[in-house]
């Protein structure tokens, strides 16, 4: 498979967990060499559709290929050329890391396995702990060895699902650099997140919730699309000042970052006539971009409206 | 009031906050309530240490009311119930072999005409004494009911008959435990009690571990099938399983002196029977189960009626009606006569077979129960 080709294509995907859908009619491309990041609220149906493309559960309806196979028939051979880092460290605390990496080594049935073992335990910095058992290793180095584990049979795709949750800002910085080396070297990622730094390091993201897929694209034309307006103010008495701006229409979010307030609302026209009263002394008005975070929080309020 | 002191509030939180947990975790509570029912059950109603109508079958080539009342003083003491008479001393033995009967009552040809003439004919009682305690109180009442029911019979000419050393000279002759040694019993049977608990607990606990602890999530994505995982989860505790048994056997030879008269590779054959039965609960088990402590109680609901139902504790035949029924359907029961049957009475394949049907029937219900419930759980 040369870059820029579809590592994954799927539409219609949808699973439904008895009359509940959580995962509703989404559609995703994802080209080789990409790092995808898939954002979402908790609960939103991420977790759920990575394991249907792993192969994991059955999607109730929807088609597509993985890896260029069907995803709805050829999960074992989807399976053996994915590597997948569940959310919860998952790997045996009782054994060590050699013991660890050696098993999921076996399991995939990976040649010259000795050598492939040391050579991943060297390379992530694990060597000089390998005896050591990894109920006893911290968050950033279970997080190390569940990377190392899901990349020892060289998989075509990693998926990711929430890998930096509760790791150290060096760690966090450490492990994407890694995610990027291994994407330049062509493999695939797509990772699940809540943090917007990790976010804004993704080539393409795609933004779910309550199943549905809101919004996709680089995180420019995610911002762009959602065409949201922003305002930051600064002053005395923020807190009394942004209790009364979030009574106003047109006013969807207000949000305190340090000494200034973040004001943004879809209608750009009906925001700015909101505001127009607050504009005076003592208060420091300025328009400002919008970020990531308040794009997707527009998005959930949005969604939350439209599904309840 | 100082921090240290302590605070009745704080102890109240604690004591609150465990009751609503216990709440929470419904199979735990059921089974707080469910275990003492069972026992209270078990001991209460199912267990009994003075067995009665324990199946016998009788010779008898002479039919004279003398025979008539010894069977008819036995039946009374309620300790025999005969369930028929053998055709002759092979079927007997076969029937004795086989489980069938616990007493068989051998009443010579010549036994009237010779209790008349005062010469004190022989009366043969064999007992199935693999288990000491399921034969000891017949035995201790038939000594005396034989002299006693003939008392009136032997009247007018012949009551001179009614001597000391009595009208009839009773051979009893304890088969396969001559001397009535308890260990016999319960050494072979304890192979099947270490059994059940080591594949019943630990499978159940293996399996729910690997689901608690998110490893299962973590081999399921990888090309692994579950029936790989499955059996290669299995095949250790196999292994740890026939270890077990050496050691007993091993020690029941050496510290023991039990009899070893049949195949020993038969009975490892066999166990392998036994052994399904308890994973098939197990795996069971482990697909119901939400932890591993909720594992370890179903585990102990199970252990519970296979020790005492099974006839390891008890003798089988002490015990009620219904009870023995349950304890029919446990694979406990069926092993123990097998393993006893194999060391003691040097049972051969073909007496085997009556108890091994029973556990492989038992291995497929359960096994479909299994994989109904594993199929459900993947999804």
């Amino acid at each position: 498979m040369k870059n820029g080709e579809l590592v994954i294509d799927v539409e219609g995907i949808t699973k439904r967990f008895g009359t509940h859908t959580v995962v509703n009619n989404i559609a995703m491309q994802v080209r080789r060499g990409e790092i995808y990041g898939f954002l979402g609220p908790n609960g939103s149906g991420k977790t759920t559709f990575l394991r249907m493309l792993c192969g994991l559960l059955r999607a109730d309806s929807g088609s597509g290929r993985c890896l260029g196979y069907d995803i709805r028939h050829e999960s074992d051979a989807i399976k053996r050329e994915v590597g997948y880092m569940t959310q919860k460290f998952s790997y045996y605390e009782d054994l060590n890391l050699q013991e660890n990496l050696d098993f999921i080594a076996r399991i995939y049935g990976v040649p010259k396995r000795k050598e492939v073992v040391r050579a991943s335990l060297e390379k992530l910095g694990l060597y000089a702990r390998r005896k050591q058992l990894a109920g006893e290793l911290s968050g950033g180095w279970k997080q190390r060895l569940a990377l190392a584990a899901s990349l020892i049979h060289s998989p075509q795709l990693l998926l990711l699902d929430e890998p930096t949750a509760g790791v150290d800002p060096k760690a966090r910085r450490d492990f994407w650099d890694e995610i990027h080396q291994l994407a330049a070297d062509g493999l695939t990622v797509l990772i699940t997140t809540h943090y917007m730094d990790e976010a804004e390091r993704c080539h393409r993201l795609a933004y779910i919730a309550y199943g549905n897929l809101l919004a996709k694209g680089t995180v420019d034309e995610v911002v762009r699309s959602a065409a949201l307006s922003t305002w930051a103010v600064s002053g005395p008495d923020l807190h009394e000042l942004a209790a009364s701006l979030r009574e106003l229409d047109g006013v969807e979010q207000v949000v305190p970052f340090g000494n200034t307030l973040h004001v943004n609302g879809r209608d750009a026209e009906q925001l700015r006539k909101a505001i127009q009263p607050f504009q005076r002394e003592p208060y420091r008005w300025r328009q400002a971009e919008s970020g990531l975070e308040d794009v997707f929080i527009s998005l959930m309020d949005t969604a939350e409206d439209n599904f309840k | 009031m100082t921090f240290h002191a302590f605070s009745f509030s704080r102890f109240w939180a604690v004591v609150a906050k465990e009751f609503i947990q216990m709440r929470r975790d419904r199979m735990t509570f059921g089974m707080m309530i469910g275990i003492p029912l069972l026992q209270l059950t078990l001991f209460g109603f199912a267990i009994n240490s003075d067995p009665k109508h324990l199946p016998t079958a009788i010779i008898t080539a002479d039919h004279s009311t003398f025979s008539r009342t010894i069977v008819s003083a036995m039946r009374h003491s309620q300790y025999f119930e005969f369930i028929g008479e053998a055709a002759s001393e092979a079927d007997a033995d076969t029937m004795l072999d086989e489980g069938d009967v616990q007493f068989v009552v051998n009443i010579p040809e010549d036994f009237s005409r010779k209790l008349l003439r005062g010469e004190r004919p022989n009366l043969l009682v064999q007992a199935d004494a693999t288990d000491p305690a399921a034969t000891g109180p017949a035995v201790a009442a038939l000594k005396q009911l034989v002299s006693t029911s003939l008392e009136r019979d032997l009247k007018g000419p012949v009551a001179q008959l009614r001597d000391a050393a009595g009208p009839v000279n009773l051979i009893l002759h304890n088969r396969y435990n001559e001397e009535g040694i308890t260990q016999y019993n319960i050494v072979p049977g304890l192979m099947g009690v270490v059994l059940t608990m080591t594949m019943v607990i630990i499978t159940a606990l293996a399996i729910t571990r690997e689901r608690e602890r998110g490893t299962m999530e973590n081999l399921l994505a990888t090309p692994t099938r579950p029936t790989e995982v499955m059996i290669g989860k299995i095949i250790p505790y196999i292994v740890v399983g026939y270890l077990q048994t050496l050691l007993i056997l091993v020690a029941a030879r050496l510290l023991f002196h039990v009899p070893m008269l049949g195949s020993i590779p038969l009975l490892l054959l066999l166990m392998l029977v036994f052994i399904a039965a308890n994973l098939a609960v197990g795996i069971t088990f482990s697909t119901i189960a939400r932890n591993q402590l909720q594992a370890m109680q179903m585990s102990f609901f199970f252990f519970l009626p296979s020790i005492l139902l099974s006839g390891f504790m008890f003798p089988f035949r002490g015990m009620p009606v219904w009870a023995q029924h349950v304890g029919s359907i446990l694979p406990l029961t069926h092993f123990l006569r097998l393993v006893r049957g194999i060391l003691l009475k040097g049972n051969g394949l073909h007496e085997t077979l009556p108890h091994v049907w029973p556990i492989c029937i038992f291995v497929l219900i359960v096994m479909t129960i299994g994989i109904k419930r594993y199929r459900q759980t993947l999804d």
